[in-house]
């Protein structure tokens, strides 16, 4: 089952902006999908439409099978969401946020008392439930929306840039929270601008330029476009570079060096660094590959367009 | 899916009605003080040099439009100010995401003010009952007016704040147009006390038709048709949900 299918999709605002131009794009039932763009390249758009705060100029969006023109309270019903920034009533407390919220979906406040309770603890805010959400902490104010999008057990969770601002620690542990809501069958969107998050969580992932589409695969598959990696190499001591002919290689300072290659041929590059008196101490990838990845394709892109 | 909507409806009539009682001395008390301030100047200090009023004393004469001018301002400020600063602080969002039903958010928002609008009423009624002794005429009409009354005035309040896009915007057409309005439309002074061309000028303006309509309730006499001014009422109320729904239903000011 298709949790979500784009077709066509295009939004002009009345400024004459035009923040996407014909995505089409489909996420499956039970995916980790992934949203990548730069700022303004239209991904808060997208997710706008699909939540019904931004109205489309043309296309075609269907929510697990239902079109949003004509049953979009049923698929709203569906949608959870969790903003870029915090909108909620800073006045109110946590709890009454989320009892609030539960109201708006039809949930009785037998069943939402609950249902408030089992994710104030499981997201950590349980002994914050009677402070009002201005007292809150940047990290607690995200858990809170992600408690709140959770009210209704919808079975899309869109999330927009969820851990911009949040320490390492805390996004960490919300990795593994998203983790679990996606094994327990929830398909998750989510924009983002932490590319390490989309190489660890998600399985699919699409890259939009200008409101565009430049991409849309299985992150596996977009890793493996990238042909060179950057690997950071400590040895002894740095000696005969110039000898390493054929290496894109740089050095950092006196025992550090980094060289860009293909994979396959590092054990190669390690053979001939020893030929030439270095010994290798330690290797290890740079990363960032999908940032790379990101900025090859946008590259790409612009050279094509 | 009817039975989702009632309890969303319910959700946002006890957030409506909570918030304003969370903060009463700011939504409440005001309107009380500032009537009894106008019964204790116009009515006592005043009034006691004026003579009475279609027969009742001047005092008694402006208990129903004092009444009126609090339940408008109360159901007008309730909405504006809270659905407003739900848009400011972008919390509207969380009804907007939501399968609530724009009928549920225009009735759920309506009746927090409507019920500030008649608490308040009350209250300002209670106090005048101190100064003079208003007798009830119709009480049909009473309920019928004041209900509709704060239908109307929380129904504009909506509509103002669906197309406010700063605080300026709230304030503008309560301070330069209700206000106005409301002091010219009767609840002072009888407007056969005026001259012929006032009159005719006074004629336009409804908060008119809802003063004496509710005063006629009281003491039986009135300025001008009830069962015209009942129909400004029913027209207007209709008018206002109209617009509201439209808009709601585009998004304007809401959506993008």
């Amino acid at each position: 089952m298709k949790a979500l299918h784009i077709k066509n999709l295009s939004k002009t605002y009345a400024n004459g902006t035009q923040a996407l131009d014909h995505v089409s794009l489909t996420v499956e039932a039970g995916d980790f999908f992934a949203l990548l763009g730069a700022n303004g390249a239209g991904k808060t758009t997208l997710i706008g439409i699909l939540t019904g705060l931004v109205i489309k100029s043309s296309g075609e969006v269907r929510i697990f099978e239902q079109s949003i023109e004509s049953e979009f309270s049923r698929i709203k019903k569906m949608v959870g969401v969790v903003p870029q920034e915090m909108n909620f009533n800073i006045f109110e407390k946590v709890q009454d946020i989320l009892m609030t919220q539960a109201g708006y979906y039809g949930i009785p406040r037998k069943q939402a008392v609950h249902r408030a309770e089992e994710l104030l603890h499981r997201l950590g805010l349980w002994e914050q439930r009677y402070k009002v959400s201005r007292q809150l902490s940047g990290g607690m104010k995200r858990r809170l929306m992600i408690a709140r999008a959770l009210m209704h057990q919808p079975k899309l969770l869109i999330l927009d840039e969820p851990t911009a601002g949040v320490d390492v620690e805390l996004r960490h542990g919300m990795w593994d929270y998203l983790k679990q809501l996606n094994q327990q069958g929830i398909t998750i969107l989510l924009t983002t601008h932490y590319l390490e998050e989309v190489e660890q969580m998600c399985r699919h992932a699409a890259m939009i330029k200008e409101g565009r589409l430049v991409k849309c695969d299985k992150v596996d598959n977009l890793l493996k476009i990238i042909d060179k990696e950057p690997f950071i190499l400590t040895v002894d001591e740095v000696r005969n570079t110039n000898r390493l002919k054929g290496y894109a290689v740089s050095v950092v300072d006196r025992h550090t060096m980094k060289v860009e290659l293909d994979k396959r041929h590092l054990h190669a590059f390690i053979r001939d660094l020893e030929k030439n008196g270095m010994s290798l101490q330690d290797i290890r990838p740079q990363g960032h590959r999908l940032e790379r990845l990101f900025l090859q394709l946008l590259r790409e892109d612009e050279m094509a367009g | 899916m009817i039975r989702d909507q009632i309890i969303a409806y319910q959700t946002l009539v006890r957030r409506e009605v909570l918030r304003f009682l969370r903060i009463w001395v700011q939504t409440l008390l005001p309107p009380v003080i500032t009537q009894t301030l106008y019964f204790v100047i116009f009515g006592s200090f005043i009034g006691s040099r004026i003579g009475d009023v279609h027969g009742v004393s001047y005092m008694a004469f402006i208990v129903p439009g004092l009444v009126m001018m609090a339940v408008i301002n109360s159901s007008y400020s309730n909405v504006v100010s809270s659905f407003f600063s739900a848009k400011f602080q972008r919390c509207i969002e969380e009804l907007l995401v939501s399968p609530t039903a724009d009928i549920v958010i225009l009735l759920g928002y309506i009746t927090g003010g409507i019920l500030r609008g008649l608490i308040v009423g009350l209250l300002v009624f209670i106090v005048s009952v101190f100064f003079a002794r208003p007798v009830i005429c119709h009480f049909v009409l009473i309920v019928f007016f004041i209900f509709l009354t704060a239908v109307v005035f929380a129904l504009a309040g909506l509509l103002n704040a669906i197309f406010a896009k700063k605080f300026d915007d709230i304030s503008i057409f309560p301070t330069f147009i209700l206000v106005p309005l409301t002091y010219l439309g009767g609840v002072f002074y009888s407007i056969r006390s005026l001259p012929r061309f006032w009159q005719n000028l006074s004629q336009l303006n409804p908060i008119l038709y809802m003063v004496n309509g509710f005063r006629y309730g009281f003491y039986g006499f009135s300025d001008v048709s009830v069962s015209f001014s009942v129909l400004i009422l029913v027209f207007l109320v209709l008018l206002l949900t109209g617009l509201n729904l439209f808009f709601l239903r585009k998004g304007t000011g809401l959506k993008t």
